[in-house]
């Protein structure tokens, strides 16, 4: 129990587990929240572009929408005449930019050959040829048309809205250009976070609005887009669709979000990086990871620093338990000194009132006088008497002493016969008023034991006590063997008493199993020699009938395979040493 | 008279010692080393009046033996001697008619001037009996 590697091994497992319980629930909570809300934001997201360009998209078609109808009305009301007026329509446009501010830039009417014969704006183009201008191709074969973004004749970016009239069998094409600049505006504000913007490209892949930023890197990839778009049947107005494809330009990521406006001609786009429009996911799992990786750390300094000092606990109250145990065995010894005290103290007390009596005697001998009779003889006679009880007594207390010294848990090497004898002979007297006739057989070719003697002792002193009391009252035979077997020396002592029943044999080794009454055992004598017999290698084992006896079993390790050198000073027993006691 | 008196130990030199002292002091003593033996001689020595008996003895112990006299001659008187260590034993024999009790190793004084309070009980009680079977006799002839 005190290596010290099983406690490194008690804290090490202590750790891990401390480790696992805690960390588990916590990796598995952030793992599963984590996912679940970066699927929500995610959508949530998406959603909240795609609404974006819907909207706007919705306010450019109506934008243009409105405009063409204004001019459809003007047309409707004015008709081709006050056009053809410089004056009239001078006044019509100036009315037109007070009302709108600065949308309608000019407005001008073309002949059916492309000239313009009435004009009303900032620049001077009266008389200018729009034969080979393709809006005016194109407003032939429909009623109204709305260009592209081009420079034209003036060299400047800007978008007209066509209208064909027809007056007196005459063609007529009422043309006005839009403010581009109050055109981008309206797709220019769509900024979200630092990358997020806004565009619209045509077919060819042309920017119909300036974008934030120089885009022309990414133009052959958003034209790519734009005929993929076409080509998608599925797309329908009033729908926008997302694509995540890595940007050409800035090798990130990046969310284009399109939809189709002005009846598919133009493409409205939003792009933005993914790591921008995520950016708030992308915190909060950094926030996640870090406090994931504080708290790991710290459930690990925690785990090492608790296991530790659990461990050491536990280390401490073993070793607390070990110096009770010991303490126990001592108090254990101290007790069954005590059952020896009553048979001792008879022992003791027996020469004791001879020799009182002999003093006495020899008292009445002098008041006598030592001449009369043989009273010389018989004082004589009465020392003899008196030294040789006294040495009975010496005898005793020796016995006595040499037991109840400290007890001295070293192994070392015992010539177990000799002990046995030890003891038998210090249960002698007990034995002999419970009317016990102990029997001893003790093989003389035993090799010695590893063993405490002192411990051993008590072992001896306590199974013999017991099987006293086992054959109280009326006595019996206490057998004691020793003998070789295999490789181990086997005690066994054997009682004709009255036998443990079958419930309490499973517990007799138990601390504080006792059958006696209270006050009369403590309940430790078992066990104890269990502890002992079991810390120096050896095993106890009983067998027991109610009514006719028990024997408990000692099998100890010899000297040799302890790897002690044995004492060659004492001889190893008698050869025929088969004694009867 | 003096009191004729058994003396039974298992302790054979203190019985011997015991028992020249108190015939030195002119009192009838005979000895046994141990109850069986005691109990024949009782049985056979009608002149006993009291037993001087140990308690502790193996085989059988002081107090059965202590019984055993009670139940065969009610009328000769036990003094039981003990050790400290078995007192209790001493007063349980006093319930079952010991007449006293006595700590080894004892005053010889006082053993004898026990001895002759037990013979002095005995000897009224038989002197009693006397007179009991004297008046019985009277009353069978008085007419």
């Amino acid at each position: 129990m005190s290596d010290v590697h099983y406690y490194h091994g008690l804290a090490k497992s202590m750790m891990f587990t401390i480790v696992l319980v805690s960390f588990t629930p916590l990796m598995l909570i952030t793992l599963i929240a984590g996912y679940q809300y970066s699927v929500a934001y995610k959508e949530k997201i998406v959603d909240h572009l795609r609404e974006i360009v819907l909207k706007h998209d919705q306010s450019v078609d109506s934008y243009l929408e409105e405009k063409v109808a204004e001019l459809q009305v003007l047309a409707d009301v004015e008709g081709v005449l006050s056009f053809r007026n410089e004056e009239s329509l001078v006044r019509l446009h100036s009315a037109l930019v007070r009302r709108h501010g600065g949308d309608f830039v000019d407005l001008g009417l073309v002949n059916s050959k492309g000239i313009q014969v009435a004009y009303s704006g900032p620049f001077k183009l009266q008389e200018a040829n729009y034969t080979e201008a393709e809006w005016f191709k194109a407003v032939k074969k429909r009623q109204v048309y709305v260009s592209d973004v081009f420079l034209g004749l003036r060299g400047v970016p800007h978008f007209i809205i066509a209208l064909r009239l027809e007056a007196d069998g005459q063609e007529w094409v009422l043309r006005t250009t839009l403010d581009f600049i109050a055109f981008n505006k309206l797709v220019e504000d769509i900024r979200i976070g630092e990358t997020g913007m806004a565009f619209i490209i045509n077919r060819e892949g042309e920017f119909q609005t300036t974008p934030r930023r120089d885009m022309t890197a990414e133009v052959p990839f958003l034209r790519q887009l734009a005929s993929g778009m076409h080509l998608n049947t599925g797309l329908v107005r009033g729908r926008a669709t997302m694509v995540t494809a890595v940007n050409p330009s800035t090798g990130r990521d990046t969310i284009f979000v399109t939809s189709l406006i002005k009846n598919g001609d133009w493409l409205m786009v939003y792009q933005q990086d993914e790591s921008d429009a995520f950016s708030a996911l992308n915190q909060a799992r950094n926030l996640a990871t870090v406090v994931l990786l504080l708290g790991g750390i710290g459930i690990a300094v925690m785990a090492y620093l608790m296991s530790k000092r659990m461990a050491r606990k536990v280390e401490m109250s073993d070793l607390e338990k070990e110096m009770m145990n010991e303490q126990v065995i001592e108090t254990g010894k101290l007790a069954s000194v005590g059952e020896l005290a009553a048979g001792i103290a008879h022992e003791i007390n027996n020469p004791v009132a001879i020799m009182v009596e002999e003093a006495g005697w020899i008292q009445d001998l002098l008041d006598e006088g030592l001449g009369v009779d043989d009273n010389n003889r018989e004082v004589q006679r009465a020392l003899t008497q008196i030294r040789n009880q006294g040495i009975r007594c010496k005898d005793i207390t020796h016995k006595l002493l040499s037991f109840a010294r400290k007890i001295d848990p070293t192994v070392k090497p015992v010539f177990l016969n000799e002990l046995v004898q030890e003891i038998v002979d210090l249960c002698e007297q007990r034995s002999k008023f419970a009317s016990v006739h102990i029997e001893t057989s003790l093989s003389g070719s035993i090799p010695q034991v590893a063993a405490s003697p002192s411990e051993l002792q008590q072992v001896f002193l306590n199974l013999i006590n017991n099987a006293i009391d086992a054959m109280e009252p009326g006595g019996g035979n206490l057998d004691i063997k020793t003998r070789n077997d295999d490789g181990m020396v086997m005690v066994s002592i054997e009682d004709t008493g009255c036998g443990i029943p079958k419930a309490n044999l499973q517990r007799i080794f138990d601390p504080f199993f006792t059958t006696k009454a209270v006050g009369k055992g403590t309940g430790l004598g078992l066990s104890i020699i269990y502890g002992i017999v079991n810390k120096m290698g050896g095993e106890i084992t009983v067998k027991s009938a109610v009514g006719k006896g028990s024997i408990f079993s000692i099998r100890l390790p010899t000297a040799c395979s302890a790897g002690l050198e044995p004492e060659k000073d004492k001889p190893v027993g008698d050869p025929n040493s088969d004694s009867l006691v | 008279m003096p009191a004729t008196i058994l003396l039974i130990d298992d302790e054979q030199g203190f019985v011997d010692t015991m028992a020249k002292r108190l015939g030195k002091r002119g009192l009838t003593v005979s000895t046994a080393y141990g109850g069986e033996e005691g109990l024949k001689l009782l049985d056979n020595d009608r002149a006993i009046d009291v037993v001087v008996l140990d308690v502790k003895m193996p085989g059988i112990n002081g107090i059965d033996v202590l019984k055993t006299i009670k139940a065969a001659h009610p009328l000769v008187e036990v003094i039981m001697l003990t050790g400290h260590a078995t007192v209790e034993s001493a007063i349980e024999g006093m319930k079952f008619g010991a007449f006293d009790y006595m700590l080894k190793p004892c005053d010889m004084e006082d053993l004898i001037s026990k001895v002759g309070e037990a013979y002095e009980k005995k000897d009224a009680q038989e002197t009693k009996i006397i007179e009991a079977r004297a008046r019985h006799i009277e009353l069978r002839r008085g007419d």
